[in-house]
């Protein structure tokens, strides 16, 4: 053994740059047959704006849940038992920390809009035990229903009521002259939630409720300085929901 | 007293039970692949995949497409075969060319005793009324 001290560095140096070069040698062995559509609107992080000042009464909110709710075949189930991916409530439950005893009429009993926040530090794909449901590359919040066997760790997870859990097989609220024939139903014991349309963005196009909102509703990359939605958190003052338990929430909501 | 003769009959009944599965398939015709419907020609001649292959391997193409649309948003698929790129899509791909279903997955599955729970969530195209 006469391993000298200047043989054992020029081994080492060869080496480190063998794995230097490893992800140009990968990029070259994989020649898979998946394509990403040239189509495709990227962001490294969808974010939403909504403007509240627009969305006042049932008429305001109803187009935008009925253009989701219609594409994506989410039943409309008249018991608790219900499913929703793009909802409303009031204040006092959409933002329970704002409890002034006293505030402006027109603000206290008030209708938000709501749907899954999207995180940036899901409470809901870490707890979930199968990876049904994980954070993609631009930030969308994904669930594969293939994976999802029905646990709802993610629900108890999720501070926002975001999710949905079929109780029941919900082919048996949807009437299926009016399914969407492009996108599958869920199934009985799977939990659902918005997937702010990825579908639709890996086809170049807007989510479906931003595109029937008139403009109450914004999207676009929050990583982005020169998008549309880091424009209006510019010039305008904006909150977001349960601020203090540090999920991040990508849905901002204009006051 | 052994009761020799009667141990011999419980064995040969026993024996005959046992093998009853091969010499009750004996003189049965061994399986074929059952006629299927497949697309007219107007539709498409080629499948994303040569014939052979889609046979043996749909499942594993189906179970890798839905991966690779679902988590890695990869939605179009280059054929190996013929090269072109198809839409990745159980509903708007595979089933808008195989659109009897009845006639051709259905059937073919049936012989083969498979029943994939694939449907309860995807939207099969409508009947054909065969
Ligand atoms: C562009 C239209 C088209 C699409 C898309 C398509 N197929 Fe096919 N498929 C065909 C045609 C045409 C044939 C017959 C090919 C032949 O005879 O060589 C075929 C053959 C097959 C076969 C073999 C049948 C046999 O005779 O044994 C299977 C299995 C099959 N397809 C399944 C699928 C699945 C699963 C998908 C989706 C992943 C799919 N096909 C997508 C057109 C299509
Ligand atoms: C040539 C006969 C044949 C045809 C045609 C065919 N399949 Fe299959 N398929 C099979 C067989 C056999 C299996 C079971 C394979 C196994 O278990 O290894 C199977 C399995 C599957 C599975 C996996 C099921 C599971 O539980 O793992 C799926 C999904 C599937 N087929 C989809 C389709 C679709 C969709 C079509 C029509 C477009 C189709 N198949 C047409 C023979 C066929
Ligand atoms: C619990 C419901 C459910 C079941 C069961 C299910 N899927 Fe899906 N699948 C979905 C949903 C929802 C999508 C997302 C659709 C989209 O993104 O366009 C999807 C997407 C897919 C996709 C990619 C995109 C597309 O439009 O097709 C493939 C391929 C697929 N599934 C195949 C299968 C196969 C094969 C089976 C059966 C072995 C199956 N799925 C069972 C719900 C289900």
């Amino acid at each position: 053994m006469d391993t000298s001290r200047r043989k054992f560095l020029t081994y080492a140096g060869v080496s480190v740059l063998g794995l230097a070069a490893m992800p140009a040698v990968d990029a070259w062995a994989s020649d898979t047959p998946y394509v990403v559509s040239s189509k495709q609107l990227k962001a490294t992080r969808w974010a939403m704006v909504v403007d509240t000042t627009k969305l006042n009464s049932e008429a305001d909110f109803a187009p935008l849940i009925e253009a989701c709710h219609s594409i994506h075949n989410v039943p409309d189930i008249p018991t608790k038992q219900n499913i929703k991916w793009i909802w409303y409530d009031e204040r006092e439950r959409v933002f329970p920390d704002d409890e002034n005893p006293y505030m402006a009429e027109a603000f206290e009993h008030k209708n938000y809009l709501l749907l899954c926040n999207h995180c940036f530090e899901p409470p809901c794909v870490r707890v979930c035990p199968t990876k049904a449901t994980f954070k993609r590359e631009d930030g969308i919040v994904m669930m594969d229903f293939h994976r999802c066997i029905g646990c709802r760790y993610c629900m108890a997870g999720c501070p926002y009521g975001a999710r949905s859990f079929n109780f029941m097989d919900p082919r048996l609220h949807l009437d299926a002259a009016k399914e969407n024939k492009e996108f599958p139903t869920r199934t009985k014991g799977v939990v659902e939630k918005c997937n702010f349309c990825y579908e639709r963005l890996a086809d170049g196009k807007l989510p479906a409720c931003v595109e029937a909102s008139k403009g109450a509703l914004i999207f676009g990359d929050l990583d982005d300085p020169k998008s549309e939605v880091r424009k209006v958190l510019k010039e305008r003052y904006s909150i977001r929901r349960k601020p203090s338990i540090g999920t991040q929430p990508n849905v901002y909501y204009l006051i | 007293m052994y009761d020799g003769s009667k141990i011999i009959v419980g064995l040969l009944v026993f024996v005959g039970m046992m093998t009853f599965p091969f010499w009750n398939n004996i003189g049965k015709a061994a399986y074929k692949t059952p006629e299927l419907k497949l697309p007219p020609k107007s539709v498409a001649t080629e499948c994303v995949e040569g014939k052979e292959f889609m046979r043996e391997k749909h499942m594993q193409l189906l179970n890798d497409w839905r991966d690779e649309a679902v988590r890695n948003g990869e939605r179009l698929y280059v054929s190996q075969a013929n090269h072109k790129q198809y839409q990745i899509s159980l509903q708007n791909s595979c089933m808008k060319c195989h659109d009897n279903k009845e006639e051709f997955c259905d059937k073919c599955h049936n012989s083969a005793s498979v029943s994939p729970y694939c449907w309860d969530c995807h939207i099969a195209p409508p009947k054909k009324g065969n």
